[in-house]
């Protein structure tokens, strides 16, 4: 039982991550913006957050960097696609390549120094029931956070005007356009949110996940995160089930090598990786019918005058 | 007044030509402001980083090494890019080259086999990348998969089964525990081309693979398709092209040429199978490969540059104490400039100074 509740509580920690960057980015998505830089926002992120907490000791001004950090290189994305034009796909792939050398100069700094990791959550009587108590009652701030903004994201683009508006642009950038809508500004709005998630999912893994930095340290969660967009169909509440599935596909391997199963490690290790390309092969097989993708995703939008 | 971008009636030809120059410029400009920041004199930064590899002969080899499997890689990419077929995965690619023509190598290890060893050895490497290639073409082309993130995610899967045939089946028991093959017999060794010198034969297949990838791109129809199909998808069908049948062939070539670039790599430079046998070369191939404009002869200088800065980066590390890193942050910013620029050859920046009519 302690042993479930354990590996219940490393899933959503390990979820987290996932779930934060992956809400940002189908914003990003379902506004038509494909930025794959995620991977080198998030390492910002994490590099910039665990400065922050480091230099201050606090937590909250920890993830308000890397917020910051993964906004500002966001920002950078948005002037090349949005203003000049260019190809997402490789300004995404620029943008990652940017961000591990600069995760790498920011985080020298403190290598192999330690943080006290965010709290958790304890409540009296509540906290303390068996089994479900400490998963429902006792997670740090992110994983509460992060389920609250896939909620906040779906009534946005359900429920708002405004959200309705960003999916038109997603889908049709020139009949949104004709329409009067700055389709480039709700795009930066979009790419910017998105960014701010990065970093926030990076700063996660130094501020509470492990608590220190270390180059690298998000192991191709942005790539994996990206997949989950697809995963999700483009649609907030199925990501919550994907992120939480990849965490767990994660949180077993590293459980199934503690216990010494017989397959090396390096295989267990893969498992996260092949489940993704496996997830996205049989995602994208069953919408034969027709994409669910938004219509206009990924391509450069230049108003006409 | 507003300055928006609009697009140009034709392309510009001036800055096709001129705009690496100029990205190459904004980036130089960039770096010193990084290195004043990091507290470096930027003119002796830079002059550690350009030009001091250039002064002796060690150096120029070593640029010429590191060049080698970065062109090899960028000709394939370019091919891909070219019919907007997305391969980033080239990284996994060359690391199973690498991992198919090690084994050859330890098999026939001490065992006497004659000089046929290391021609299979890179034929393995080349079979290896491209069926590795084809997977994520074949899930893009039978299942609409996104290439981008399944050839990506092979990356990782490719590099902890390198990782778990050095630490576990292929071993050197004489190796004091280190993750590594044995070094392989010298029937298995790329040869050098200059006695007591690092440069090897990979660089002249590099230059053959410029001039194949020229005769492709230019005189072949097949190079014709792939171009249109990327340049006008719409075109291509109407002149019944099979845009699938591109997808699969050009990830085939490009992982053929990342796993060939794998095996030159070990058998040559490295001479042993380990892990971190590449500082990156397929990932900043793709910077290569944009940077050379997706041009062969582009991507050879593109290529000589880049490998330029790994070791201005290695000599700046040791001569000024800058970190390795800023090499990483030096080849993003490129990029960053490189696309920003190429943006110009479509669309101008235009003055709007009348109030502008809302639409």
């Amino acid at each position: 039982m302690e042993l479930i509740e354990a590996i219940i509580l490393a899933v959503l920690a390990a979820s987290t991550p996932l779930l934060l960057a992956a809400t940002g980015e189908l914003v990003t998505e379902r506004a038509g913006v494909l930025n794959l830089g995620v991977e080198g926002m998030m390492i910002v992120g994490a590099a910039c957050g665990f400065g922050g907490a480091w230099l201050t000791g606090s937590i909250i001004i920890g993830a308000l960097c890397g917020i910051v950090a993964g906004t500002l290189l966001s920002l950078v994305f948005a002037l090349m696609t949005l203003g000049l034009a260019v190809n997402q796909v490789a300004t995404g792939l620029a943008l990652t390549i940017l961000g591990i050398g600069l995760s790498g100069l920011i985080g020298a700094g403190f290598v192999g120094e330690r943080i006290t990791p965010a709290p958790h959550l304890h409540l009296p009587v509540l906290t303390d029931i068996p089994l479900v108590g400490r998963i429902l009652f006792g997670e740090d701030a992110f994983v509460y956070l992060s389920l609250a903004l896939v909620v906040a994201v779906w009534l946005f683009l359900y429920r708002t005007r405004a959200g309705l508006v960003l999916r038109a642009v997603g889908d049709n950038h020139v009949s949104a356009h004709a329409l009067g809508y700055p389709v480039l500004k709700i795009r930066m709005f979009a790419v910017m949110f998105g960014g701010a998630c990065a970093g926030l999912a990076g700063a996660y893994l130094p501020l509470a996940y492990t608590p220190f930095f270390i180059p690298g340290m998000t192991a191709g969660r942005g790539w994996i995160a990206l997949a989950l967009v697809v995963f999700a169909s483009w649609r907030p509440g199925r990501l919550v089930v994907g992120a939480y599935l990849f965490g767990a596909v994660t949180i077993l391997q590293l459980h199934a090598q503690g216990w010494g199963v017989g397959i090396p490690s390096q295989f267990m290790s893969a498992l996260p990786y092949l489940a993704t390309v496996i997830v996205l092969v049989l995602i994208s097989r069953a919408r034969t019918g027709g994409s669910t993708a938004p219509a206009a995703l990924g391509t450069v939008f230049v108003p006409d005058r | 007044m507003q300055l928006v971008l609009e697009k140009r009636a034709e392309r510009s030809n001036t800055i096709a030509l001129v705009s690496p120059l100029i990205a190459i410029g904004l980036t130089l400009v960039t770096m010193s402001i990084l290195f004043a920041i990091l507290g470096k004199n930027p003119v002796s930064a830079l002059a550690a980083y350009f030009i001091a590899p250039l002064t002796d002969s060690y150096s120029l080899q070593e640029i010429a090494v590191k060049a080698t499997p970065l062109v090899m890689i960028a000709i394939g990419l370019s091919l891909c890019y070219l019919a907007n077929a997305w391969n980033i995965g080239a990284e996994g690619q060359f690391l199973i080259g690498a991992v198919a023509g090690s084994w050859l190598a330890v098999k026939t290890q001490g065992t006497g086999a004659g000089p046929w060893v290391l021609p299979v050895m890179l034929l393995l490497g080349a079979a290896a990348g491209a069926l590795y290639a084809l997977i994520p073409a074949l899930c893009k082309v039978k299942f609409g998969a996104s290439e981008i993130l399944t050839s990506l995610m092979l990356v990782y899967v490719a590099d902890l089964f390198l990782d778990y045939l050095v630490r576990g089946p292929w071993r050197d028991p004489a190796g004091f525990n280190f993750p590594t093959t044995a070094e392989f017999d010298p029937v298995a060794t790329v040869p050098i081309l200059i006695e007591g010198g690092r440069l090897h034969l990979g660089a002249i297949i590099a230059l053959v693979v410029v001039a194949a990838g020229a005769v492709l791109l230019g005189k072949t129809i097949k190079g014709f398709e792939i171009r249109v199909v990327g340049a006008a998808p719409r075109a291509a069908r109407f002149g019944g092209f099979n845009s699938n049948q591109l997808v699969l062939l050009t990830f085939a070539i490009s992982g053929a040429l990342a796993g060939m670039a794998g095996i030159i790599e070990v058998a040559g430079p490295v001479g042993h199978l380990q892990p971190g046998i590449s500082p990156g070369y397929g990932f900043t191939a793709i910077i290569v490969a944009f940077l050379g404009r997706l041009n062969p002869v582009g991507i050879l200088i593109a290529g000589l540059f880049l490998a330029l800065t790994f070791i201005g980066g290695e000599q700046a590390q040791i001569a000024m104490k800058i970190p390795l890193d800023v090499t990483k942050v030096f080849q993003g910013i490129l990029l960053f400039y490189v696309l920003a620029c190429d943006s110009l050859i479509l669309y101008r920046f235009r003055l709007i100074f009348a109030s502008r009519q809302v639409a």
